[in-house]
C-alpha cells in the first residue's frame, strides 16, 4: 500500500502541477463531508451524510434508485443548485474549502471538479469545437494551444485515433460510446483534479461500457474519480471504494472487496447479493 | 378467450371500423373548408386586380387619379417601418424572454408578469393604436411618422415575439446547459455560447411570423392618423408615411366613389400577400436550415 502511494506521487511529481505537500497534509482526502443534509423542497434526500473521499483513487457510489447517490454526486459540484427548491446544511469541504458556502464561486469549484452525465451530451458542434468549449470560456484564445489541448485530451480518453481525420465534423455523427469517451475527452480539457460521472455507462453496449471502464483506470493515476452506477459488477471491477447508500443515508462505505466480499450491514449484503434494488 | 367472446368482436369490427372512416372524412372536410375560403379569397382579388398591376402601379406616387395611381409610397413606408419594428422587437423580445426563462427566480412576481404578457398577446390591436397615439404621437411630439407607427406596431407585436423566444429557450434540451454549467461557464457563457445558438432558429421563426402579422396591421395606423394621400416617397424614419394596409384600406372605403380604386385595393392586396408569402418562406427556410439536430 505504502509503495503505491509513493508510486502515485512519482506520477503527481510528472505531472508537476499538483501540490503534494498540501494533499499529504490534508491527508490526501479530496472531499471531506460532514453532516450533509438536503432537501429538495419537502423531500429531504439526504441525511446526515458523512463520507472522506480519498484522492486518487476511484470511488464508487451505489444504491437502489432514489437513495440519494446521484444527488450526493452533483452536490460536489453544487450542479444540484439548478433545481431552484433545493436546501442543504452541513459541510462539503474540497481540499481544505468549504464549498457550500454561498461565497465559494461555482465556476471555479466545476473548473476543479468536472462532470461526466448519464446520457452523452456532446453540444451539437464539431468535435474540435466541443473539446475546446471548455478552455475558450476559461480565456484561452491562441489556436496553437488549442489544438494542442484538443489532441491531449482526445488522446487522454482514448478516441483519439477514432476522430482525428474528422475534428471539423458534427459531433453528433459520432456512436454513443464514442460520444461518451468526447464527453470525458471535454471535461479533461478543463484539467480538472476530479471527475464525477453520473452511471455513465448506462445508456451505452456493453462493449462501449468495457472501453469507458478501461479508460477509467487509467484517468485514476491522474485523476480522483466519484463514479455512480447501477452497475455493481461495474463497482467492483473499477473502484477503490464503495460507499452504499440507501434511502439518503450511508448505509456503508468502505474498501471495495470489503463491501463485496463481508460487509458489515446486512442491507448492504441483501443489496449486492440482489435481494432488492 | 376468457374475457372477449369473438363472435361479438367480429359482429363489431365492421361497425367500429365503419366510425374510423367517418370521422376521417369530417376531419378532412373541416380541413378542405378553410382551404375553400382562401381559395375563394384569392381568386376574387386575382380576377379584380387583373390589368391593373403594372409597372406604373408598383413604382408610382399616390394619385387621386385611379389611372395613374402607384403604391410605391405605400410599400416604402411599410418597408421603413419594418426596420423600426424588426430590431426593436428582436432585442426587446428576446431580452425580455432571456431574463423571464434564465434569470428571473420562479415566484409569484414572475408569474404574474408571464400571465400578463399572455393577457397582452390578446388585447386588440386598436388599443395598442390609441397607447401609441397616446405616447409616441401625443406625449413624446412625435407626429404620425414612421418611427412612431413602428413603435407602435411593436408593442403590438412584442408579446408574441417573447412567448415565442421563451418557447424557443424552453425547447433547449437541458442536458446542453448542463454540459456547459458542468465545466465552470458561467450563466452569460451558457446562454452565448449553448442555448442561443439552439433557440435562435425558433425565435427568429416566431419574429418573422409576428413581423408579418405587423405588416398586415390596419386599426392602430388608423388611430394614430395616418393620412390617406401623401405625395412624396418616405426617406426615413422621422417622415410622414403611408403604408399597404392602409392604402387597401382607403381605396377600398372610397371605391363607392371611384369604382376603378377597388381594382388597385385588389392589386394592393396582391403586393402585401406576396411580401407576406416571401416572410413566412423565409420563416421556414431559417427553421429547416439552421435547426440543430441532437
Amino acid at each position: 500500500m505504502s509503495l503505491l502511494t509513493v508510486k502515485e506521487n512519482m506520477v503527481m511529481v510528472n505531472n508537476g502541477n499538483i501540490d503534494i505537500a498540501s494533499s499529504i497534509a490534508n491527508n490526501n482526502v479530496v472531499f471531506d463531508t460532514k453532516e450533509l443534509n438536503l432537501w429538495y423542497g419537502e423531500t429531504h434526500a439526504l441525511k446526515d451524510i458523512n463520507l472522506k473521499i480519498k484522492e486518487n483513487e476511484v470511488t464508487a457510489i451505489i444504491g437502489p434508485s432514489g437513495c440519494g447517490k446521484s444527488t450526493y454526486l452533483k452536490t460536489l459540484n453544487r450542479m444540484v443548485e439548478l433545481v431552484p427548491t433545493v436546501r442543504t446544511t452541513g459541510e462539503i469541504s474540497y481540499k481544505g474549502q468549504s464549498i457550500l458556502d454561498k461565497s465559494f464561486k461555482v465556476e471555479n469549484l466545476r473548473t476543479r471538479v468536472g462532470m461526466v452525465f448519464q446520457k452523452p451530451n456532446p453540444f451539437p458542434k464539431s468535435i474540435y469545437d466541443n473539446i475546446a468549449y471548455g478552455p475558450r470560456i476559461h480565456g484561452i484564445r491562441n489556436k496553437k494551444i488549442l489544438d494542442e489541448i484538443v489532441e491531449k485530451s482526445l488522446r487522454g480518453a482514448y478516441i483519439w485515433d477514432e476522430v482525428k481525420d474528422r475534428l471539423k465534423e458534427n459531433a453528433y455523427g459520432l456512436s454513443g460510446g464514442q460520444q461518451q469517451r468526447l464527453c470525458i475527452a471535454r471535461t479533461l480539457a478543463i484539467e480538472p483534479d476530479v471527475i464525477l460521472m453520473d452511471e455513465p455507462t448506462s445508456a451505452l453496449d456493453p462493449k462501449s461500457t468495457l472501453k469507458i471502464e478501461d479508460l477509467v483506470q487509467e484517468l485514476k493515476k491522474d485523476y480522483s474519480i466519484i463514479i455512480v452506477t447501477h452497475n455493481m459488477q461495474q463497482a467492483a471491477r473499477i473502484s477503490d471504494r464503495t460507499a452504499f447508500f440507501l434511502d439518503g443515508e450511508v448505509v456503508e462505505f468502505d474498501v471495495t472487496d470489503t463491501i463485496f466480499t463481508k460487509p458489515n450491514d446486512s442491507r448492504t449484503e441483501d443489496y449486492i447479493s440482489g435481494r432488492f434494488g | 378467450m376468457k374475457y372477449l367472446n369473438a363472435d361479438q368482436v367480429t359482429k363489431r369490427m365492421d361497425g367500429r371500423i365503419a366510425k374510423n372512416n367517418i370521422l376521417k372524412m369530417l376531419f378532412l372536410l373541416a380541413t378542405i373548408f378553410g382551404l375553400i375560403v382562401l381559395a375563394i379569397l384569392i381568386y376574387r382579388v386575382v380576377v379584380d386586380s387583373i390589368g391593373w398591376i403594372d409597372w406604373n402601379f408598383l413604382t408610382g406616387r399616390q394619385s387621386t387619379d385611379a389611372e395613374r395611381a402607384g403604391i410605391m409610397g405605400a410599400l416604402l413606408g411599410t418597408l421603413w417601418m419594418m426596420l423600426v419594428v424588426a430590431p426593436v422587437t428582436l432585442i426587446l423580445g428576446i431580452g425580455t424572454a432571456i431574463y423571464l426563462e434564465l434569470y428571473a427566480k420562479k415566484g409569484r412576481l414572475q408569474a404574474i408578469i408571464q400571465t400578463n404578457i399572455s393577457n397582452l398577446a390578446g388585447v386588440p390591436s386598436i388599443v395598442y393604436g390609441i397607447l401609441g397615439l397616446t405616447i409616441f404621437v401625443r406625449a413624446m411630439e412625435m407626429g404620425n411618422i414612421i418611427l412612431a407607427g413602428g413603435l407602435t406596431l411593436s408593442l403590438l407585436i412584442l408579446p408574441i415575439v417573447i412567448v415565442a423566444a421563451q418557447e424557443a429557450i424552453r425547447a433547449v434540451p437541458g442536458f446542453l446547459s448542463e454540459a456547459s454549467y458542468g465545466m465552470g461557464a458561467t450563466k452569460w457563457q451558457t446562454i452565448k455560447n449553448v442555448i442561443l445558438p439552439a433557440a435562435l432558429p425558433g425565435m427568429l421563426t416566431g419574429a418573422i411570423l409576428a413581423l408579418s402579422r405587423a405588416i398586415g396591421e390596419t386599426a392602430p395606423l388608423t388611430v394614430i392618423g395616418i393620412p390617406a394621400l401623401i405625395i412624396p416617397f418616405p426617406e426615413g424614419i422621422f417622415d410622414k408615411f403611408t403604408a399597404l394596409p392602409m392604402q387597401i384600406y382607403y381605396w377600398t372605403i372610397d371605391s363607392s366613389l371611384v369604382a376603378e380604386y377597388a381594382n388597385l385595393a385588389a392589386g394592393t392586396i396582391i403586393v402585401l400577400l406576396v411580401l407576406l408569402f416571401v416572410l413566412n418562406s423565409a420563416a421556414i427556410f431559417i427553421r429547416n436550415k439552421f435547426q440543430q439536430r441532437f
